[in-house]
């Protein structure tokens, strides 16, 4: 098989072929990114509260213990369905002060146990971030975590 | 070293080398915290040691692979690096915002997507550096002779630094952050990354095999051209449950598969080369880097991530240690082992002696790429528990992890190994110089 390809015929399959390639990609991301906005998240739910959520899961690196829609360090557990886990879906009320709560009460110190530091995030900061978590819950994930445990 | 400039190469793989030192010693902090969860907790929390190790790998392997196309630019190109001063100017920059990025971690100071932490004034020097970086070698193979090697390096070169401005783009949607995040990750690693090691595993092959450019060249299309076939929809893989339609599955699992194609590719080509070939190069340990960087990489890459790509499959590993088992290996494989074979086979032209110390050299090899596969082997067998109990039974994570602590000592434990072979390889490269070939090649050397 090689013997009959020439270096120039090699040469223009690969040209020719990653431009194909690169445009079927770069087409299918345009449809992805269309469809993410209108029907697979919550158009109308991501509020500026929610934005504000992402920035305090950005600058506390959050994704570097924890795992989101099972994207992260894998050191701490999955929360994109934090909210569901937490019976937000049911009672909502209920689950943001759990949320809450859990947030405030690091360091646990329990020992020989991991330990998530202690962040200082004010009321507000700890409703954007709650606020984060819900609308991050409601992506259509294709039916993804297969058990609520994440 | 048949061009002065080569000598440029030098500056880089001492800093990449001090970086690649670092990393593997967060990679150990981190490492411990896993079976001594205080270890450390007020001093160093886990999320900065974890961001300490993986930017550190990122930046050395640029920073490497900077040094690598410096060194060999010239000999392919047939001609003096544009601009010394240039070069050593644009390592100052990036080594300046990659030191700089990795202290302000420590005290807390970062962006928040995964791998993409540094500051963005950082981004910004790191963005600066690249682009004088692919000014002055541009300029050099413009002037001189355009080879294949030469040619697809910095295609790859430049193609990274275009998919980095993704960098700078971070919408509010998560999932559409994540959709354009896996435009700098995936396309990276799994795509123009792969043309850098594939003209870098090229140029040694030529180098130490003595087999005909013609024919190397050749093989070299074909190789990257799998990769971009299989790689640019490979994307896919990453796209199954982020929120994207329900076409990735198929398309990602089709894609994702055939991404092994290339790194099989590899591994023929290499030992195909090393066969055929005709040259009974001195340096037997760069040539033992190379062979190892295509097996190991097929491995690393083609295999353990074959292993969960497939979308139904996916669905129950994705998010476990399954795939930290996958990144360590692919990672050492592709890149590090590719890296390190080029230093190996540089350093002794840098320092204008015969091949040395290729005994220690090649116990660091061994050493190294042992201890690196058993670290995948046993996160591979805790992904494996963590997906069953997990995924299947609906076991708590917290309570699942108890269940892991074994494999994460012998984890630790490989990675101490990895800290004993990195020594030894610094030692190989950068220490006095002792004997030239291995015992039984003397006759080769003095013939």
């Amino acid at each position: 098989m090689m013997e009959s390809l020439s270096r120039s015929a090699a040469r223009n399959i690969f040209f020719g072929g990653s431009l194909f390639f690169f445009l079927a990609f770069a087409g299918l991301t345009a449809h992805s990114h269309w469809y993410m906005v209108n029907v697979s998240t919550d158009k109308e739910g991501l509020t500026e509260s929610v934005a504000a959520g992402k920035h305090v899961w950005e600058k506390h690196s959050c994704i570097n213990c924890h795992s989101l829609i099972g994207e992260g360090a894998y050191f701490a557990p999955e929360l994109g369905n934090v909210w569901t886990r937490y019976g937000g879906r049911e009672n909502p009320d209920a689950a943001r002060a759990g949320i809450k709560g859990w947030i405030k009460a690091q360091p646990l110190n329990v020992p020989g146990r991991r330990q998530m530091p202690k962040f200082d995030l004010s009321e507000e900061e700890l409703d954007n971030l709650v606020d984060f978590f819900r609308w991050a819950d409601s992506i259509n994930t294709q039916g993804w975590p297969p058990h609520p445990v994440g | 070293m048949k061009y002065e400039t080569q000598r440029v190469a030098l500056p880089f793989f001492a800093v990449a080398m001090a970086l690649f030192a670092l990393q593997v010693i967060f990679g150990i902090l981190a490492a411990t915290v896993y079976v001594l969860p205080e270890f450390m907790v007020e001093m160093v929390p886990f999320h900065i040691m974890r961001m300490s190790h993986t930017n550190l790998l990122i930046v050395w392997l640029l920073i490497g692979f900077m040094g690598c196309t410096y060194f060999l630019m010239p000999e392919e190109a047939e001609t003096e690096i544009h601009s010394p001063l240039i070069a050593y100017i644009q390592l100052a920059i990036f080594a300046v915002a990659g030191a700089g990025a990795l202290v302000s971690y420590q005290f807390g100071i970062h962006e928040g997507r995964e791998f993409l932490e540094q500051p963005l004034w950082s981004k910004i020097l790191i963005t600066i550096s690249f682009l004088l970086f692919l000014y002055n070698t541009s300029m050099t193979l413009l002037r001189g002779r355009r080879t294949a090697i030469n040619s697809i390096l910095m295609l790859g070169l430049w193609l990274a630094a275009i998919f980095w401005f993704f960098a700078f783009y971070n919408p509010s949607n998560l999932a559409l952050d994540k959709l354009y995040w896996w435009w700098i990750v995936h396309v990276w690693v799994e795509g123009v990354w792969e043309l850098i090691m594939a003209s870098l595993l090229a140029y040694l092959l030529i180098k130490l095999t003595g087999v005909d450019r013609e024919i190397i060249e050749k093989w070299l299309y074909v190789i990257i051209g799998l990769a971009l076939f299989s790689g640019l929809l490979g994307t896919g893989h990453h796209y199954y449950w982020i929120g994207a339609p329900g076409y990735w599955q198929p398309i990602g699992s089709f894609f994702s598969t055939l991404e092994v194609a290339p790194f099989f590719a590899m591994v023929m080509f290499a030992f195909y080369m090393f066969w055929k070939g005709r040259r009974n190069h001195p340096n037997k340990a760069a040539m033992l880097w190379t062979l190892g960087s295509a097996t190991v990489a097929f491995f690393g890459a083609g295999v353990w991530g074959f292993m969960h790509t497939l979308h139904w499959v996916n669905y129950y590993t994705h998010g476990t240690q399954v795939t930290a088992a996958h990144g360590h290996l692919a990672f050492y494989g592709a890149y590090v082992m590719m890296v390190l074979a080029v230093v190996t086979y540089a350093m002794p032209q840098l320092r204008r002696i015969q091949p040395f110390n290729q005994i220690i050299n090649m116990w660091s090899f061994w050493l190294m790429t042992a201890s690196m596969c058993f670290m995948t082997f046993t996160l591979t067998f805790a992904g494996v528990v963590q997906t069953h109990l997990q995924r299947v039974m609906g076991i708590n994570y917290m309570e699942v992890q108890e269940q892991l602590s074994l494999f994460y000592m012998m984890r630790l434990g490989a990675g101490c190994v990895v800290a004993v072979a990195a020594v030894v390889f610094l030692w190989a490269v950068f220490g006095p110089a002792r004997e030239e070939l291995p015992a039984g090649e003397t006759g080769v050397a003095n013939a």
